[in-house]
Parts: C-alpha cells; structure tokens; sequence
C-alpha cells in the first residue's frame, strides 16, 4: 500500500498546499518523489518522533495539514503522549500515517512491529482510524483523511490478493455471503480467510470493517448475525482493545440473542521466534493450517 | 527601559503576584513557588514582548495560576472566571486545558511538550508568511525530558529565529535540586553550542530582561533567554526550596507574602 499511498500524496499535494509532509527519516525507495513534489512542503525531522509530532500539531493550529510518516509502532506508541495531549484533545487534523501494522515488517520482528495500534489510536479522543484492505482501498482512504476535520491514524501494510471484486472503501463492506457463520475481520489478514478452500469460504458470510472507532453495525450485519448466530473475528492486531472486544461490546448492547463468538487475533510471540508477516499470521492462527482447522471446527 | 514602561510592568507584575496568591490561598494550593518563580517573565512577555498575533506556550503548566492571573491582568480571563479556580466545572483548572481559553492555544501540564509546539507554530508563520512568533516559557527541571532537546535541534536545523524560550532558571525540581537530579550546567554553553544565541539574565528584573530581549532581537540565531530565578521568591520560610512547590499558604504565611509582595513593589518604584 506505501507506493499507493506515495501516489495518493503526489495528486494531492498541488490541490491542497496546505498539507505539509513530515517523516520520522525513513521513506527510503519509498517516498523520493513526495519529496521531491512537496518540496520547502516535506519535512524530515530526524529520528525524534515525539516533537515531530507537536511540530504537526502547531501547524494544525495554524490551519495547515500535517501528514506524519514511519513505521507504525514509531509514530503511534513512542510519541503516544504528544498525540493525546497535543493533537487528540485539540482535535487538530493531524495526520498519523504507519506503515507496516501488525506482523508487517516481518523479519525486522517485535521492535517494529504494531499489535496495539489501533487499539491504542481508537481510544483517543477525537480520532478516527483508517485500515484499508486492499492497495486500492489506499486513495479513497486519502481522499476521506483529506476531508476528516479530525485526527486520524493510517494504518498501511500490504493490501490483500484476493480475485473477487472489492466494494469501495468504506466503514464496513460486505465480502461474500455464506449461511453458516458470519466472519468479521480488519486488515488484509482478512485475505486468509477468503483464500481458504472454496467449501469452507461458502459457508462464510464475510465481512470487513475499515474505520474505527466502530459506532454502528449495518441493520444487514446485525439480521446475519441474529440468524446465524456465530461470529467470527480476526484481526492482525491483539484481541484485547482490538476488534474481538470492541465488536463484542457493540454486539452485546445491540443483539437481543446469544451467538457463539469466536476471535482470531494476534497473541504475540507465542514461540518466542521471529519469521516473515505469514509465519507469525500463520502462528497465531491467522493464516494456514491453523486458521483452516480453527474455521473447521467453529462451522461443526 | 524608561521609567515610565518599567513601572508599569512593576505594577502589572504586582497585580499578578496578588491575584495568582489569592486564588491559590482560597483554593488551598500548592504551586506558588514556580508561579512566583516566573511571574515577571509572564508579565514581560506579554506586556512588553508580544505583538499582534504573536502565541505564548507556559509549556510549566503547573504555574497555571500565574498564567490566568496574567491574562485576567490583559482582559482574556474576567475576575468572575478567576474565582472558580480549582472549583468544581472550572475551566481554570490547576494546568491550562485545552480550547477554552483566549491566549492558551495548548493544554499543558506534561512537561517538554511546548517547545515542540512553539516551533510548529513558528513553522507555520513561516509557511504562511504570518510574522508571527511564538514565545514559550520552560522550566529548567523540563530539560531533563528527551523531547525538549528534540525540539531544540529542530529549532536549530530550521533556523526558526521567531521560536523565543525563556528558561525558568530556579535550579530547584520536584524531588530535588537540578544539579544533584540531573546535572543542566553548563547550560548556557550547552545551548551555545547547539547552536542558540543563549543569554543570561535575572528573571525578576524587567531592566535585565529588556537587556536580554535586545540581544536576542539583535541575534542573526534563535534565541534562549536563560533567566536566573528565585523559586518561591518573597515566599520567607521556603523561598528557593522544593517545598515552595508543594504547599499551600497559611494564613499568617499568606498575609505576610502579601505584605512583601507590597514592599518589593514599594521599594522598586521608589526607587525609580
């Protein structure tokens, strides 16, 4: 999604000469040509995330578009005070990009990994946070951020392959339609469980939600659910303040019924070794042999 | 500095001292040794530095008191407001909140926050041709945080000349001295070195401020006013101590401060 996201930054910058872009020093092969078009307009500002941060919230007060790049756990945990203080409880339109959320970055393992991030982002006050799924999700994305008078957080990571037609980005969007259990996930983990065996996908009734905080689930979710009563989450992200306990507790003051309630979310490390994004999806359940007997299991 | 601009800061600085110790007293409060460590900065700062659109950041918002009572004393904060502070659905809470109040364009209260602040509203003028300048008032015990030096290179490597800090030099943090918590000397050379034009000045003295300010304003770098303080100045039994910081006035200690507030006011004007 980074060269979707460099790409939605070059349309933008001539339309908007408000938008200032500022990077935590990494864009490398990445973001040269928005430097190059942003130009006395991009900032790097060093390896100092925390006054990068309150940097962009001057701006903001002054009524400019701060749009704040790195790797995700570097510009949402490490200067998590100057986003509270300085920009959520001003709501200013700050922009937060982080590449790489949950396994992302792989290899680089646990130091530059986000299992929390949009836990973290969501429970602020004033922000809204943005998880597209597929690459072409990116620009839409761009384009609602542009226009959110609010704080916001990006979270990009590679965008899914999957072969069937994607609805445009939006809160939540409906994948397939399946008469077993529902399925609700965030992120292009989702991918996994689309990709699975087609007799098992048939029985899913897939779903993607897209923005958090999560406020309302469409009247057509909420009758799937009702009908089938069971729910399926997954997510790239800890259970805990993520999607599993978020949609649990919308779930519980809307539904009138019980439903079996099962989530798949990342659990860290649980082996303690370090591998690519599908291993670690694939060790916790996310993907492969496990995601498959999980969804087994669940639709006996 | 004439005379006649030099008692009117005197007179300023003097109203601020009564109204910010009254409003501590009927609140019970502590915090009156940093309010009294910076109030002449304040009154400096916003009755003779700033101009037109120009933003100030107390990024020590525990001297929030200080800070209302300065801009009650401008007209941005009515004496109606001033005596809910610290009660119940006050806006005057004990660190400045955010959105509320005309010449607080950040909440503050975590320290080494607003220097960063400051530079980006010094960016933003400069994006946006404005002039403005943004002053910003740090305690010393602040530069402990890693994020104020951030702040400082960023200021430096953009040479961002409408960022003015003024360090409120007391020598004294929560749990301590500076030198023995955390060693700040040699400051001035440090920030020199950084690459600030970095002056020293007494922090109670308005004649000594407009020498610094000159400088400053002279200075082709930005610029670090390091002003000399006394926390908890006139405050007799813990003037320079840790306990100026914490504890509320009592009664008798109230009446006396009062009445050396008064005198230094006296003595200063009398001696015009």
């Amino acid at each position: 999604m980074r060269s979707e996201f460099a790409e939605a930054m070059l349309t933008s910058a001539d339309l908007h000469p408000e938008m200032i872009f500022l990077t935590g020093d990494l864009g490398y092969m990445a973001l040269e040509k928005v430097r190059e078009r942003f130009r006395e307009r991009f900032i790097n500002a060093g390896v100092a995330e925390q006054n990068m941060i309150s940097i962009a919230a001057g701006l903001a007060h002054e009524g400019l578009k701060p749009w704040v790049y790195s790797i995700a756990p570097f510009v949402t945990l490490r200067p998590y005070e100057q986003i509270r203080n300085d920009v959520c409880l001003h709501n200013l339109p700050v922009k937060l990009i982080g590449n790489g959320g949950g396994y992302g970055y792989g290899i680089m393992s646990c130091t530059h990994h986000a299992l929390e991030d949009i836990g973290a982002m969501r429970i602020l006050p004033n922000m809204q946070v943005y998880v597209p799924f597929v690459d072409s999700d990116v620009g839409e994305a761009v384009h609602q951020m542009l226009n959110d008078p609010h704080p916001n957080y990006l979270r990009l990571n590679l965008g899914a392959q999957i072969s069937q037609p994607v609805p445009p980005f939006t809160v939540w969007r409906r994948l397939t339609h399946g008469n077993k259990s529902v399925v609700i996930g965030t992120g292009p983990v989702v991918e996994n469980a689309l990709n699975l065996e087609s007799a098992i996908v048939e029985e899913l009734d897939i779903w993607i939600v897209s923005r958090f905080p999560i406020t309302t689930i469409p009247d057509e979710l909420l009758e799937q659910i009702s009908h089938l009563r069971r729910v399926i989450t997954i997510e790239e992200h800890y259970g805990q303040c993520g999607l599993r306990e978020t949609l649990a507790a919308l779930l519980l003051e809307t539904l009138g019924t019980s439903i079996r309630y099962h989530s798949l979310f990342a659990r860290g490390y649980p082996s303690g070794r370090y591998g690519s994004q599908r291993w670690h999806q694939a060790e916790n359940n996310l993907g492969g042999e496990g995601l498959k007997q999980t969804m087994i299991e669940f639709l006996l | 500095m004439d005379q006649k601009r030099r008692k009117e800061l005197l007179e300023r600085a003097w109203n601020i001292k009564k109204r910010f110790l009254k409003m501590y007293k009927t609140a019970n409060a502590g915090h009156v040794g940093t309010s009294l460590s910076c109030a002449e900065l304040l009154t400096f700062v916003v009755f003779d530095w700033m101009q037109g659109e120009d933003e100030f950041i107390l990024s020590k918002g525990h001297a929030a008191a200080a800070l209302y009572s300065t801009l009650a004393e401008r007209g941005f904060i009515t004496e109606k407001d001033i005596e809910t502070f610290y009660c119940d659905a006050t806006y005057l809470a004990a660190h400045p909140p955010p959105n509320k109040l005309k010449g607080i364009p950040f909440a503050t209260g975590s320290l080494g926050h607003g220097l960063s602040l400051a530079a980006g509203l010094a960016l933003a003028s400069r994006y946006k041709k404005s002039g403005k300048r943004a002053f910003c008032i740090t305690s010393d015990g602040e530069i402990d945080e890693g994020s104020l030096w951030e702040a400082a290179s960023f200021i430096i490597h953009h040479s961002l000349q409408n960022v003015i800090w003024l360090i409120d030099r007391n020598h004294l943090q929560g749990f301590g001295r500076t030198e023995e918590v955390l060693k700040l000397e040699p400051l001035t050379k440090r920030l020199t070195l950084l690459g600030f034009t970095a002056v020293e000045c007494n922090g109670h003295d308005f004649a000594s401020l407009e020498q610094g300010k000159l400088l400053l304003e002279r200075s082709s770098k930005p610029g670090v006013l390091i002003c000399s303080t006394i926390k908890g100045k006139g405050w007799k039994p813990y003037e320079n101590t840790v306990d100026s910081h914490y504890l509320p006035m009592k009664d008798e200690q109230y009446e006396a401060l009062i009445a050396e507030i008064d005198n230094q006011y006296l003595r200063s004007v009398s001696g015009l």
